[in-house]
């Protein structure tokens, strides 16, 4: 089981990558960043980066603005 | 006539050393960058690197640390004078340029953590990679969804490691910006990064 921002768990299949994950997730925010157990991955690494089981996954949300 | 002495003498006891001896980074001196610049120099961090490409605009003044007379400055450096009227003996690298994802490692190379306080996304996010990338054991305080009004509750923290967000990761520039709540998230900012160099060993 993969679970996203400590809230949304995620059934996990072997070769799942970060990629597929955030297609399943359908998230609409044009950027966003993200970390697996605690370290970024950068965008070019989502469709290389294969999630393992129990994987801890956060998607933060960039807005313009500051 | 100098009394340096008396100005962190209501500090909370046993951090003012630890903030002297601090660099601390902050990339974009906007409404973000300006706010945290002056909450971290009164709380006594001994030296800033400060970055920005942009001039001080009328329409700054809603929500960022500049005045009237700072008009058509660069901004890095109208902020010098406010910090330094603050503390005559803040430390301060300034660097009058637009940021490139290269630049971060040799501009913010002295610094323990960084404050991103820029005010596109696509630069928060080059930002947050150049920054993991090139120093990936230091933090890294982000603010993302600070538009709007009120709200005040929906401003959070989130952390996944070494990388801190603060905002609300959805309010979007198009909705305009309020002073409060851009200071409130700059604070936020500033708060936790006086937090790390205070009670963390490899802040």
């Amino acid at each position: 089981m993969i679970t996203v921002n400590n809230r949304d768990k995620i059934e996990w299949r072997e070769g799942l990558t970060v990629q597929a994950l955030l297609d399943k997730m359908n998230y609409d925010y044009a950027l966003i960043t993200v970390t697996v157990n605690d370290e970024l991955i950068p965008e070019e690494e989502y469709e290389s980066c294969v999630l393992k089981d129990n994987a801890d996954v956060c998607v933060f949300h960039l807005a313009h603005g500051g | 006539m100098r009394q340096n002495s008396n100005i962190f003498e209501r500090n909370v006891p046993g951090t003012t050393a630890l903030l002297q001896k601090a660099v601390v980074g902050i990339a974009g001196c906007g409404g973000l960058g300006s706010n945290a610049a002056v909450a971290l120099v009164r709380a006594g961090v001994g030296r800033l690197i400060l970055a920005d490409f942009d001039q001080v605009e009328l329409s700054n003044l809603n929500r960022q640390y500049y005045f009237r007379d700072d008009a058509g400055r660069d901004k890095v450096d109208a902020l010098a004078g406010h910090l330094r009227a603050i503390n005559p003996d803040i430390k301060l690298d300034l660097h009058r340029r637009k940021l490139t994802p290269r630049d971060i490692p040799e501009i913010f190379a002295p610094a323990g953590l960084l404050i991103e306080a820029f005010d596109r996304a696509e630069s928060k996010h080059w930002l947050i990679e150049s920054w993991c990338r090139a120093f990936p054991r230091r933090h890294l305080i982000c603010a993302s969804g600070v538009s709007g009004k009120g709200a005040t509750s929906a401003i959070k923290i989130r952390s996944s490691g070494y990388i801190h967000l603060v905002g609300d990761e959805q309010t979007d520039i198009s909705m305009g910006l309020c002073s409060a709540r851009v200071a409130i998230a700059a604070n936020m900012q500033a708060n936790i990064a006086i937090d790390i160099l205070t009670t963390q060993k490899d802040g």
